[in-house]
């Protein structure tokens, strides 16, 4: 699946992390400021590391040594940011075409079907993203990330920005999506009921460095270091 | 009283042609240069911004002389463009809309610069990880959301080129059906005895213009800006 050895300095702060997930879902986390979307936008190509490779499937992406780095455009990593980040020009409908769009795919109106119900977001198709509850806007933007048929889903702390009640609304989503999408997941967050509800393997990610890689008794430690 | 009589009909055309040219022309190379300044550090930076607005603050009669020098059929640029390619700026309405451009250029460019700076970048990050390389992302993105800088920069540019009056004269000279735009013709009329009803009819149709040219820009700038909060 995924295998990443690299390093990147961004000012005073170092990352030096190596991991090897095995499908699924995984879980990044770590306290805020541990590093964790740096990594996430070094595994999209959003950040070139300094020294490594990050190697998915069989595909290298980024290799410094050999001076590969397969440009974020071509990497088909699906990305669902914190904030969302729909275009807020175009409509819902046109948000969920525009990676088949730019991917050069043909329409696929089952495959759209199939998202939006997965989803429910099939009655805001008309809308403008500014029209939309947060929790409607990151379920578009994971639909928008899943359409465009990623080898690979990060999903960056995409419950974040929402407030309890549409937390408990929005996670049947993702649980159905770890179910019945077979796509697989990087799901980063310092939240561990969360994780708990999604993820099967856990990468711990600490000041920049990788310091513990299990199952989800890492996430029962961080409970007793009252983390979560 | 308030019609015009063919001479003044040429006038208004030719005013148009010359403003609509100008501004077309300029807007490529407007928008490549707003984003150049807004996006990109490079050596001359801050060189390349003073001159685009020296326009702006040189007296336009300086500007067109500049131009004659330059573009003129003697000049450099215009003896080669006027050789190699064929195409003659001097006393032609050519070098009308080129002097227009000029003239017109740092206020197309202000704004779209200012609208593609306040564009939050990571929407694009966000286009790059969904498949669309840079000029997709260009396209599709920062583009429309600079929509509204883009018209207001179109609007003022067009109103700069409508109304330009110094640099022109100086350029390529007052000659009736070539070069001779309303700005030209209401001096001109205002110089000879008699002309003043001219004039002033002129004087309405720029207004009227100039108010048509605000009043689109507003409708499609709030259009634009709707499109991004309305349904």
């Amino acid at each position: 699946m995924l295998a990443l050895d690299v390093e990147k300095r961004l000012g005073d702060f170092s990352m030096k992390a190596s991991l090897d997930t095995a499908g699924g879902v995984t879980a990044l986390f770590g306290p805020s400021g541990a590093g964790k979307t740096t990594l996430a936008n070094i595994i999209a190509g959003l950040i070139a590391p300094d020294h490594g490779r990050i190697v998915l499937d069989d595909t290298v992406l980024f290799d410094a040594e050999r001076r590969i780095n397969v440009p974020a455009h071509r990497r088909r990593i699906g990305y669902v940011f914190q904030e969302g980040r729909l275009f807020p020009h175009l409509s819902v409908a046109a948000n969920l075409d525009y990676g088949r769009r730019m991917s050069g795919f043909a329409p696929n109106a089952a495959e759209l079907e199939r998202i939006a119900e997965l989803l429910d977001i099939g009655h805001l198709l008309a809308r403008r993203p500014g029209k939309l509850s947060g929790g409607e806007r990151q379920r578009v933007a994971v639909g928008r990330a899943l359409l465009m048929r990623p080898r690979l889903l990060l999903l960056d702390e995409p419950l974040a920005s929402l407030d309890a009640a549409r937390k408990r609304e929005i996670l049947p989503y993702l649980q159905k999506l770890h179910d019945e999408a077979r796509v697989p997941m990087i799901y980063v967050s310092h939240h561990a009921g969360e994780l708990r509800r999604l993820a099967r393997s856990v990468v711990r990610l600490d000041a920049g460095r990788v310091t513990a890689v299990g199952g989800l008794e890492l996430l029962a430690e961080a409970d007793a270091d009252a983390l979560a | 009283m308030l019609s015009l009589s063919p001479d003044e009909w040429v006038a208004v055309r030719l005013s148009l042609k010359i403003a609509l040219v100008a501004t077309a022309v300029a807007l490529p190379f407007g928008v490549a240069v707003a984003w150049l300044l807004a996006r990109k550090q490079f050596w001359g930076k801050t060189l390349l911004d003073g001159l685009l607005h020296l326009p702006l603050v040189l007296p336009p009669v300086v500007t067109g002389y500049l131009l004659l020098i330059s573009f003129g059929r003697r000049g450099p640029i215009g003896a080669f463009l006027a050789d190699h390619l064929g195409i003659v700026f001097s006393f032609r309405w050519t070098g009308a809309a080129l002097a227009c451009g000029v003239m017109g250029f740092p206020l197309l460019v202000r704004p779209i610069r200012l609208a593609i700076e306040a564009i939050d970048r990571k929407l694009e990050d966000a286009a790059a990880t969904l498949g669309a390389d840079r000029l997709w992302v260009f396209l599709t993105v920062t583009l429309p959301l600079a929509m509204p800088g883009l018209i207001a920069g179109l609007v003022l540019c067009f109103a700069k080129a409508l109304g330009e009056f110094g640099a022109t004269i100086t350029f390529v000279s007052n000659i009736p059906g070539e070069t001779q735009t309303i700005s030209a013709a209401i001096y001109t009329f205002v110089q000879i005895p008699g002309g003043d009803a001219a004039a002033g009819r002129l004087a309405l149709v720029a207004i009227a213009i100039s108010l048509a040219a605000l009043i689109a820009a507003e409708w499609l700038a709030r259009r634009a800006g709707t499109r991004f909060h309305g349904e």
